[in-house]
């Protein structure tokens, strides 16, 4: 075959995969300017969907507004606390030695690797156990023992990166512990906190197994589980649509920022 | 040396140990460290050198022992409420600030006024060649430039001692020699207490008004660059700080000294008739010539290289030893050369010990327990349980590469070239020290198995 015939075939297929992948996306995208019930009717132009998303009218959106707040709120909670349980436990983690260490690491990356639906049921399990009344509360607990261990996982490569010695330096230069933290050791580790908190976020955000397992029953709806039970009464609220497609623009737009960003810094470099 | 009046005494350390875990890093040290002094913890690593800066510096606590600064017990004190400032190993400056900041860190935390802040800041920069510098980012300085800034931010403070650890030691060697120079000129402005800390013997020689060679977590010697380098009180300082030849000797009377087979006047007194002892000579102490006459040894060159200023060479004695030269005058190799050496450059040393001695306990009469195993040994008639001394000559230990077949096992440790063998130290596993001399090579920190056939070990009841 000649040169430019594999170039067009290996183009195609890079375009026939991404095509894949973003279908479903695009599909949402295009279908939230139009009004039609079911998916896949179209008739005709409208920003109507994003006016009923914003302005909360239409025939179920307040459910839905209120399960996006709560939604949110949950995840900044449980990102900011499994943020700072997180950096302490990596600052803990990188000042042990030998067997302890690596022990310790293993046991922070098993709820990675755990199934949702594992973790979801034994926090179940474990808060009726101890009568604990589910709810937000519980919800968020169980949120932050899953988020924590993405922190621990981003701080610690900055740990290691970082001279060992400037913690004593700033002792040194006459600085108590707690203020050595703050004005040397935080910045250093400032971009691991800030790339685990944004992962723990997303975790928290789209988490379902969890959350459905430990909200318990005082009808707590999260953006996930308002959705499941919404598409179980049959058919999707047409405003999740222009919802889905601006969720995906925010993270697009983050996306882009993170990535100039990182490409900036290594130019500075 | 005679004890300086105390207030001319700015540190005083004593009986200091330092203990992790099972191992002693530091053993009993005794120390005092005079006002304004540049003094120098000379040693190999894992000879307690920074272990002994850190517990001065407060990061480290001591197991056992004081340490005071101007009279005050240091011990419980923690590091920001000392009047010091340590200039660490990898400069450790702080990456998200600039350089300025980086100084001016310990003066912000002093609160001290601002217009004060950038005076000090600006004057130390220029004390250390940097003043176009202050708001450049850290991480775009070379190591040396990254250096100076780290000595900046110390001394700004105005520590009553500057502790440094190995700070050139990252540096390459012509950006070395002039930060030496350099610092050397620092301590003369700025009139305070370095403690230095490096295993680099020529940069402690340049630099120090006394140097303290430690080995094994103890103070092998303490004194001025000259006393040290002239004056070795052992082996170990003699082989650590320049070039010798170490031999091994008999005193025969006062003034007098056999080596190489060969009785040499000498000006040491007081080491009794027939004595064993170590002798050290200089290279550069050896006189050579091509003339064979009114020599009082003579010797066959085995090789020659040009070091720069002089060339090194080896010559060999009829008797078999080496010996190191070092000259100006080239002697080609295959030269048969005259050698003198005069009695002021002949530098005897007592012997730590002439033979391995063990404490034993008999397990039966013809089985002894020491240094942790159990060997063979011959039909003694002790009964079990019998204290004994066991005796081995260093020449009768045999090492062997597997260290799985033997009885013992040990790292060799230290090793010393003797003119016509190696004497080296095994350190066991469980800390005991077995002396060896012997014609193999071995390098540091090879593994050995150590063997003693029962013929070769004299037991006597202690």
């Amino acid at each position: 075959m000649t040169y430019t015939g594999k170039k067009i075939i290996s183009q195609a297929y890079l375009w026939f995969v991404l095509a894949l992948l973003y279908a479903p996306i695009i599909f949402i995208g295009i279908f939230s300017f139009t009004e039609a019930k079911s998916m896949g009717n179209w008739t005709g132009f409208t920003t109507q969907l994003y006016t009923n998303l914003f302005t909360g009218s239409g025939r179920s959106t307040s459910a839905l507004i209120q399960a996006i707040q709560t939604t949110l709120i949950i995840a900044l909670v449980a990102a900011a606390a499994a943020t700072l349980l997180g950096t302490l436990a990596a600052i803990g983690i990188y000042n042990m030695r030998g067997k302890r260490k690596k022990t310790i690491e293993f046991m922070n990356n098993i709820p990675l690797v755990n199934p949702d639906i594992i973790t979801g049921v034994s926090l179940f399990l474990l808060f009726t156990l101890l009568h604990f009344t589910q709810g937000y509360l519980s919800v968020i607990i169980a949120h932050i023992t899953f988020c924590t261990p993405y922190v621990v996982l981003n701080v610690i490569p900055r740990l290691t990166q970082m001279n060992p010695n400037i913690y004593e330096a700033a002792l040194d230069l006459g600085a108590k512990p707690g203020l050595a933290l703050r004005k040397v050791l935080l910045p250093e580790l400032y971009p691991g906190m800030l790339t685990g908190f944004i992962l723990a976020f997303t975790m928290s955000l789209d988490d379902f197994a969890v959350t459905f397992f430990t909200r318990g029953s005082v009808g707590l709806e999260t953006l996930s589980t308002y959705i499941y039970a919404d598409s179980r009464k049959g058919g999707l609220t047409p405003e999740l649509k222009p919802l889905m497609t601006i969720i995906f623009l925010l993270i697009l737009v983050v996306l882009i920022i993170v990535n100039i960003r990182t490409i900036k810094n290594n130019k500075t470099k | 040396m005679a004890r300086p009046n105390p207030d001319e005494i700015i540190i005083n350390i004593e009986h200091l140990s330092k203990s992790f875990g099972e191992k002693k890093v530091l053993d009993d040290i005794n120390l005092y460290i005079k006002r304004g002094e540049f003094i120098t913890f000379l040693g190999p690593s894992g000879c307690g050198k920074t272990t002994m800066l850190r517990m001065i510096a407060g990061f480290l606590e001591p197991t056992e022992g004081v340490i005071t600064l101007d009279g005050k017990n240091m011990v419980g004190v923690p590091p920001y409420q000392r009047p010091l400032n340590t200039v660490f190993q990898k400069y450790a400056l702080f990456p998200h600030l600039n350089v300025f900041d980086n100084v001016a860190f310990g003066l912000k935390l002093q609160k001290v006024p601002k217009d004060e802040i950038r005076k000090r800041v600006s004057k130390v920069l220029k004390l250390v060649s940097m003043a176009d510098y202050e708001k450049r980012d850290v991480s775009s300085l070379s190591g040396g430039q990254q250096q100076r800034i780290a000595i900046a931010r110390a001394i700004v403070n105005r520590p009553k001692v500057l502790l440094l650890d190995e700070p050139l030691a990252a540096l390459d060697l012509k950006m070395r020699k002039d930060m030496q120079i350099e610092l050397k000129e620092m301590h003369e402005k700025l009139g305070i207490t370095f403690i230095y800390v490096t295993h680099d013997q020529e940069a402690a020689l340049t630099l120090s008004d006394t140097i303290a060679v430690m080995n094994e977590g103890k103070i092998q010697q303490i004194g001025t660059p000259t006393d040290i380098y002239n004056e070795p009180v052992n082996a170990f300082v003699a082989d650590f700080i320049g070039e010798s030849n170490i031999l091994n000797g008999t005193m025969i009377e006062d003034r007098k000294v056999k080596f190489l087979g060969q009785v040499f006047e000498c000006v040491d007194e007081g080491f009794g008739v027939n004595t064993p002892v170590d002798v050290v000579v200089r290279p550069e102490d050896i006189v050579v010539k091509k003339k064979l006459d009114g020599a009082q040894f003579t010797g066959t060159i085995k090789s020659c290289v040009f070091k720069g200023v002089h060339y090194e060479m080896f010559a060999m004695t009829p008797d078999g030893y080496e010996v190191m030269l070092q000259n100006y005058r080239k002697f080609d190799v295959g030269t048969e050369v005259g050698m003198t050496i005069d009695p002021y450059d002949i530098q005897v040393m007592h012997k730590d010990c002439t033979e391995n001695v063990f404490k034993g306990v008999m397990k039966s009469s013809n089985k002894v327990e020491f240094i942790g195993e159990v060997w063979e040994c011959e039909e003694t008639g002790f009964e079990p349980g019998t204290e004994v001394d066991v005796h081995v000559p260093f020449n009768k230990v045999d090492l062997e590469d597997d260290e799985k077949t033997t009885t013992g096992a040990g790292n060799v440790n230290f090793l010393l070239y003797k003119g016509n063998h190696y004497h080296l130290t095994i350190i066991t596993d469980m800390g005991y020290h077995v002396y060896v001399d012997t014609n193999d090579v071995w390098d540091k920190n090879d593994m050995v198995g150590i063997e003693i056939l029962p013929e070769n070990m004299k037991i006597t009841k202690r």
